[in-house]
């Protein structure tokens, strides 16, 4: 042990320590204030929580391998669908990107040495495990059957469980959101390095901006929805419930105005990091990167107007249900936009098929799949049939899973050895990137034909002519499964084993590729002047880089 | 093979009049999207192969703006998708518009069950029959929390909500016997909400009708209603209290004491009952008692009935 000691004493004066190393014991991490670290205890805690909605989804495909409930019961099956809900939605999805990456790399990107208000990022860190205790305590108590949505009069006055336990986790955890949402607007303004001009900053800064901005805005709606709730459960306030004088239309119009916007914060994130690995990838600038960054803000904005085509068969006004149908077309647009220029970008590119630009691709082939069969939903007529069948089940996930899970990965992988300071196993990273998309598919696009064939969501038994799709998507979800227990295997293994990382492995550009990997504590020794645009990369020169090299080997 | 063929078609089965045209326009939303995401994966793929590292491909960056391409794909789509919006939104027009000749039938939702009254007095539980070649028209309405009534092969849905009537219309076009599904989460046993639509020959409907579990119609039993609860007590030429006659009242404008109008439909004359303070009549003062609590949703339909049939009748006494 001594000797150790020893050994170890000449060799901390060589290299400068990073922020992994600057402080190892349990308390340097929970009281830390940098950005890296406080994304780092985002990343542990969001993980636990993609397992527990993740064994949460196991069961519930395993239960309907078969027509019958003969698994569990019905009260158990509704839980297991709204634990699934309210962890993937609050506590691993709008999290996930913004910060976990936001949180690692806006600082990194705009060249700063930190977020405009370190303290208040922690301390949201603090907010959402508070929260999350919160749900976990729902959960472990009994449980909540009211699916997400939290739909009324069920939630307010029919429903046992601990509903009231479980908004008030989601309530916490919203004020999480905002204070980071409110620390990356003004990190974005303040912060930038000298010459970062807005039209110079990466794709991934403006998704975080407008994600950023809908954080700000919506979150606050959930929050008065979720409150009114309460009040109605438990003071038996008229709010929602006709019994009581209230409107069940109410609880959907509040409760949609902030989770339509919010699955644009469950998007938008995705296409930020998609922006980056494209590029870096293809050593392309990105196509059209003025109308790829408008495109987000597009969407930021029309997001808030379209929230009433969760509701074409509620019985709203048939006129209402005109404008949110044209609307929601019209909010397709800059989403089209941006699948357009990614793969534009590959145009006349060099193309690596590196693990995170596998990612990418995937991300972009399910995210087609995800938006097109918006069309369907947002087609009046149409959505009358599909709406609330496996259709829309289908249709998420294809752009949450599909497109959220699929960018957080490939942006996990591309930054993985800037995050961490080691390489992963590229061969074994390939193969589960492959066996993620196929089992993604295999379980998800089975759901769509269900859809149109009628199955409704949340049954706990079913019609035996749904059986043959239902077995092949439980099938798919297993694979699935495999899938993302790889990344978690060799990611970890990585840390100890894996190969120290150059500071730019990809040869990308970008501030955060300038410095060590994993960076120091206090990112840039001094403050970059940033001179040029962002995605600098030349087809060209890297294909003349590749002849040279090959010409030495011969 | 044509087995299979039509047993996978079984699958899909379409039995309204709405059927067909949803599957045109659904065939029409899948054509466009196949077109779209076979002409972004070809792309893909030409791409990732011409282009890989290493490849010979000539990458000379074209000169010239890329302005017009991007106005090309983003006008091209909104053209397209503006297109699909208003085919979409006309059928849903129609489908939101019953027409007056409509067979209508009264459904009350309530945890976790499907109970149909017909105007003639027959009664089905999770069960609904239906002519073929009429238009239907169901009234609903939830006794707790919301409900969906949706029927996949007649490719309607409509939400069924408590204290307000929501309506949805078809015209039943092919013999046989399909799923009825609750679709809106509605607690333990939501995946059980579930019956059988039949649809029946017009002749057999009638003969149907007749046999059975028939009770007296819908509007007799609402007036037996209205004179056990005590409506007739003041709602009459004889009551010594004054209270508006009901008589002809239905589907017409009624003057109110704040200056406004409302037309007495059925959801006025629920809420009447439910809430008398809600709406008060021109020139009448706010005494009557809520029934609130006493009258279930079934009654209400029966007293809303027999109201109803009130209208050609302007002499009635009850």
């Amino acid at each position: 042990m001594s000797s150790f000691v020893l050994q170890a004493a000449p060799q901390a004066e060589t290299p400068e320590p990073d922020y992994l190393t600057e402080g190892r014991t349990v308390g340097s991490w929970l009281f830390t204030t940098d950005h890296k670290r406080v994304g780092i205890l985002y990343m542990l805690t969001i993980t636990l929580f993609f397992v527990i909605g993740g064994m949460a989804a196991t069961l519930m495909r395993i239960e309907l391998a078969t027509p019958a409930g003969d698994l569990m019961s019905s009260p158990a099956y509704n839980k297991l669908f709204t634990i699934h809900g309210v962890i993937m939605v609050w506590f691993f999805l709008i999290p996930s990107i913004p910060n976990v990456l936001g949180n690692f790399l806006i600082p990194l990107m705009i060249g700063a040495r930190d977020v405009a208000f370190p303290r208040l990022n922690i301390a949201s860190w603090y907010i959402f495990v508070f929260g999350g205790t919160f749900a976990l305590y729902a959960i472990l108590s009994g449980g909540v059957d009211t699916g997400w949505t939290f739909y009324t009069p069920y939630s307010s006055t029919y429903a046992n469980g601990h509903v009231i336990a479980m908004a008030v986790g989601i309530l916490i955890g919203g004020f999480s959101s905002i204070a980071t949402g409110l620390n990356f607007i003004v990190t974005i303004h303040k912060m930038r390095a000298p010459g970062m001009t807005w039209f110079r900053l990466p794709l991934f800064i403006w998704a975080m901006y407008t994600t950023s901005l809908i954080l700000v805005l919506a979150t606050p709606v959930l929050a008065i929805t979720l409150i009114l709730v309460c009040l109605e459960r438990a003071f038996g306030v008229g709010i929602f419930d006709p019994t009581l004088g209230g409107d069940p239309l109410l609880f959907q119009h509040l409760f949609w105005f902030y989770s339509h916007p919010a699955v644009y914060i469950m998007i938008l994130p995705g296409m930020g990091v998609v922006s980056e690995l494209i590029a870096c990838f293809a050593r392309k600038r990105i196509f059209g990167y003025r109308f790829v960054a408008f495109a987000s803000v597009a969407i930021a904005v029309f997001g808030f107007l379209v929230w009433g085509h969760h509701m074409f068969v509620s019985s709203q006004s048939v006129y209402a249900g005109m404008i949110f149908s044209i609307l929601s077309f019209l909010v397709s647009i800059p989403s089209a936009i941006k699948v357009f220029n990614w793969t534009a970008t590959l145009y006349k590119g060099s193309i690596r098929f590196d693990t995170p630009m596998m990612y990418a691709l995937g991300f972009i082939g399910l995210f087609t799949v995800g938006g097109l069969t918006g069309l369907f939903l947002a087609s009046l007529a149409m959505d009358v049939h599909l709406t609330d069948t496996y259709f829309i089940i289908a249709h998420f996930h294809y752009i949450m899973v599909g497109g959220m899970v699929m960018a957080y990965l490939g942006g996990l992988h591309f930054w993985w050895p800037k995050m961490s300071g080691r390489r992963y196993p590229e061969v074994l990273a390939r193969l589960s990137a492959l066996i993620i998309f196929l089992g993604f598919n295999l379980t998800f696009f089975p759901q769509f034909v269900l859809g149109v064939m009628g199955m409704p969501r949340r049954y706990h038994t079913y019609p035996e002519e749904f059986q043959l799709l239902n077995v092949l998507s439980s099938a798919g979800a297993s694979i699935l499964a495999v899938g993302y227990v790889l990344p978690l295997c060799y990611l970890l293994w990585s840390l100890r084993h894996g190969k120290r990382a150059e500071p730019n492995p990809w040869g990308a550009t970008g501030l955060e590729w300038t410095m060590p990997s994993p960076p120091p504590r206090d990112n840039f020794a001094s403050i970059p002047r940033v001179t040029e645009v962002p995605y600098a990369y030349n087809a060209q020169a890297a294909e003349t880089e590749i002849r040279s090299e090959e010409a030495i080997h011969v | 093979m044509n087995v299979s063929l039509t047993g996978m078609w079984q699958l899909f089965p379409s039995a309204s009049e709405w059927a067909p045209r949803m599957d045109i326009l659904f065939m029409g939303l899948l054509g466009v999207s196949l077109l779209v995401a076979f002409a972004v994966a070809v792309c893909i793929v030409v791409f990732g192969i011409r282009y890989r590292r290493g490849s010979s491909a000539n990458r000379t960056p074209g000169d010239g703006s890329t302005m017009p391409i991007e106005i090309v794909w983003t006008t091209v789509p909104l053209a397209i998708f503006v297109a699909l919006f208003v085919w979409a939104a006309v059928l849903y027009f129609k489908m939101a518009r019953p027409p007056g000749d409509s067979v209508e039938v009264h459904v009350v939702a309530k945890q976790w069950m499907w109970k149909i009254q017909h105007p003639g007095g027959r009664r089905e539980i999770n069960e609904l029959h239906v002519p073929m070649g009429r238009p239907v028209v169901l009234v609903m309405i939830s006794q707790d929390v919301i409900h969906s009534f949706y029927v996949p092969a007649f490719r309607v849905k409509q939400d069924v909500l408590p204290g307000r009537y929501t309506r949805q219309w078809f015209i039943p076009s092919r013999i046989g016997s399909y799923h009825l599904f609750c679709a809106e989460y509605c607690g333990t046993d939501h995946s059980r909400m579930i019956g059988t639509v039949t649809v029946m020959h017009p002749a057999e409907y009638a003969r149907w009708q007749e046999t059975g579990d028939v009770g007296t119609s819908m509007a007799a039993v609402g007036r037996g209603l209205f004179m056990s609860r005590g409506c007739s007590g003041c709602h009459s030429s004889r009551s010594a209290i004054a209270a508006p006659l009901l008589d002809g009242i239905y589907g017409k404008p009624v003057a109110l004491s704040d200056g406004g109008t409302v037309i007495a439909d059925e959801g006025y004359i629920r809420d009447s009952i439910l809430l008398p303070n809600k709406h008060i009549t021109a020139g009448y003062s706010p005494v009557m008692p809520t029934f609130q609590g006493q009258l279930g949703e079934e009654e209400i339909t029966q007293l809303i009935a027999y109201i109803r049939s009130l209208t050609f009748k302007p002499e009635t006494s009850p």
